[in-house]
């Protein structure tokens, strides 16, 4: 009975492409990632690599014509002085966006990790997370309102009579500016409200993995809690905030927003390539300055890796 | 000499939840000491109490002397060997061990010459580059072993450690363990359930149950004279019989115990034994003995263990449904204060 009720089944066509794909697991691998290696082969890579292959071509100042004729004078362009300041300038802002969002999110990673669960832990998660739900060029508008000359920012400092004080911060060359809004701070501070969460979640998922017999046993073996926090916590959670870092850092260095609204005339390398590509039309200064980032980001991940980051994962 | 460990009326609460309930006990210095009971009956929430993990509700725990309620884990001299070893992934085996030494501020060249001594001892010399994730279940626990005695505690901790082991591996470290204890000569505090595990190792064990101390007592008077109807169950394998029966047997209505290796089923009463008739129920071969279990005329279920050591036995087997008299000597029964539930 079951043997005839076989046989039959084993007739049909479907039952042969079952039978012939679990005899060929390759051919059963290969047929699930063709459709997302077609994606990510020839859609997405294809087309990065074509940009990046116009950073060769030459652009005409005077006609505004691209012309395919290759040239390296496009990427030794960057080293002007004056893009060479672009590139400078984001990079320092993606470093100190990065160390201030890992400063900032520890410990709420830590509280969200040890100290919550149930209700509490869901309304961290909400919490951390709501704020991206909202438009992101909204949050930046509110912002530069938040900011501005009269607005909330400045009205919470004169509560604290601390004008003074935001003066002196203003006047520091490469920090400051004429107020809040249009100063470095200003954009460093919105940068960090907006790439946060991007630094909690992994840091609050790597401590969550902490088990806490070792918080015990390094408090058995006589480490005081700082001890512990330095010998053990911080070590272990190194790779959430490598995974954090490599968020914010390469978020920063792409944002074209952020630069355009809040802070001081002066193009990041986003903003930059949206000019290039966008107003002037110079689509190879584009491509060349699209390099930068992935160069930086590929020199970002190495220095991480050496650091032993990823030796925990 | 004071105690190395002392409570007294300690109670744990989480909640409505008495975990350990008014306990005293006095642990002496220098013994193996064990704390047996089933899972939640309040043994490793005593052993979190002596590390210091937990903070008691009430009572007082005093260590050599010096009350310790209230101190964290750090300012005390014991040190934990955990259920599940809580080894650094992040150092190697040489830092594991020495952490504790570099806490408390060893020079590096002092602190790596003792952990290459503990690794040493527990047999691992040459372990120490490393990384946890590299080693055995067995070694992790080695390590964790050495990682807790370089720092030369008066008392050691250890819960459930051999827990995670296979049988053949955690026999040999029953073995090893009792025998560092005893060339260290410090306390060993050790945490299980496994009661075989209690009786082979310790010299006196304390037998937990719903937060409380049923008996402390050396393995062998815990096994000979159970004290309670639970310790009577939970240490080897036990008849307890109760009520009318009781009565019929020992001449009281209180609860006794007759262990099955006591019992036998061959042969006439001599005088001075008690015999009770009934049929084979069931029969299991072990090896060196044969698990019989016999249903009396009253009804109850008797465990009686014959040792497989006469050819006899052999070439005459048992049979279910056979009809048998069991008989023990009186002396063999304990009587028992029933556990209240």
């Amino acid at each position: 009975m079951s043997l005839a009720v076989k046989r039959a089944a084993g007739s049909s066509a479907l039952r042969r492409i079952s039978d012939l794909l679990y005899r060929r697991p390759n051919l059963y691998l290969l047929m699930l990632l063709i459709p997302p290696l077609l994606w990510l082969g020839a859609i997405y890579l294809g087309s990065l690599l074509n940009l990046l292959w116009q950073g060769f071509y030459t652009f005409d100042d005077f006609t505004m014509a691209v012309t395919p004729e290759l040239t390296l004078g496009n990427f030794a362009a960057l080293f002007n002085p004056a893009n060479f300041d672009i590139i400078l300038r984001t990079l320092c802002m993606a470093l100190a966006v990065s160390l201030a969002s890992a400063v900032l999110a520890f410990p709420i990673a830590y509280y969200m990790a040890r100290y919550t669960s149930g209700r509490t832990k869901a309304f961290f998660y909400i919490a951390v997370m709501m704020p991206m739900w909202a438009s992101y060029i909204v949050k930046t508008y509110a912002w530069t309102l938040l900011l501005a000359k009269g607005g909330v920012a400045q009205w919470f400092i004169q509560q604290l009579h601390l004008e003074a004080l935001l003066q002196v911060v203003l006047q520091i060359p490469g920090v400051g500016g004429s107020t809040l809004s249009t100063s470095h701070l200003g954009r460093f501070l919105v940068f960090v409200y907006i790439w946060l969460p991007f630094m909690i979640l992994p840091i609050q998922a790597a401590l969550e993995r902490l088990p806490p017999s070792l918080l015990q046993a390094s408090a058995d073996l006589g480490a005081t809690p700082g001890q512990t926090l330095l010998q053990v916590i911080l070590p272990l959670s190194i790779p959430g905030i490598a995974a954090g870092s490599i968020f914010t850092f390469s978020l920063t260095l792409g944002d074209f927003i952020v630069p355009q609204l809040v802070g001081p005339p002066g193009y990041f390398i986003g903003s930059m390539v949206y000019a290039q590509q966008g107003a002037i039309g110079n689509m190879p200064m584009a491509a060349a300055f699209t390099l930068v980032p992935i160069m930086l980001i590929a020199v970002y991940l190495s220095i991480v890796k050496r650091l032993g980051a990823f030796d925990a994962l | 000499m004071p105690p190395a460990v002392q409570f007294t009326q300690v109670s744990r609460t989480f909640g409505e939840v008495k975990a350990v309930d008014q306990i005293s006990i006095d642990i002496e210095d220098g013994e193996f000491f064990s704390m047996l009971g089933p899972s939640g009956s309040g043994k490793t929430t005593c052993l979190r109490l002596i590390a210091g993990f937990e903070q008691p509700s009430s009572g007082s725990i005093r260590i050599h002397g010096s009350e310790a309620a209230g101190l964290p884990p750090y300012q005390r001299d014991v040190n934990t060997v955990f259920q599940d070893y809580a080894l650094f992934p992040h150092m190697n085996v040489r830092d594991n061990v020495a952490y504790g030494l570099k806490v408390k501020g060893v020079a590096k060249a002092e602190r790596h010459a003792r952990a290459a001594e503990a690794l040493a001892m527990v047999a691992l010399d040459g372990y120490g580059e490393r990384k946890p994730a590299q080693l055995s279940g067995g070694q992790r626990q080695r390590v964790a072993l050495a990682r807790a005695l370089v720092n030369r505690p008066r008392v050691l901790l250890l819960d459930e450690p051999l827990g995670a082991l296979d049988l053949k591996l955690r026999e040999q470290m029953q073995g090893e363990l009792k025998k560092l204890q005893r060339q260290l000569g410090i306390t060993f505090i050790f945490v299980t359930h496994d009661q075989t595990e209690a009786l082979s190792m310790s010299d006196r064990v304390a037998v937990f149950n719903r937060g409380r101390i049923e008996q402390v007592d050396s393995p062998r008077n815990l096994y000979m004279q159970p004290a309670t109807t639970f310790v009577a169950e939970f240490v080897g394998t036990s008849n307890v019989v109760r009520g009318e029966l009781a009565q019929q047997l020992s001449g009281s209505a209180a609860p006794f115990s007759i262990r099955p290796e006591h019992i036998r089923l061959d042969g006439q009463p001599a005088s001075g034994e008690v015999q009770v008739g009934g049929v084979l129920h069931d029969i299991q071969y072990q090896g060196s003995a044969t698990r019989l279990e016999v249903r009396l005329d009253s009804g109850q279920l008797l465990a009686v263990s014959q040792a497989n050591d006469r050819w006899q036995a052999q070439a005459q087997p048992w049979q279910t449904g056979q009809r048998v008299q069991a008989s023990w000597p009186r002396e063999a029964m304990t009587v028992l204060r029933e556990t209240q539930p």
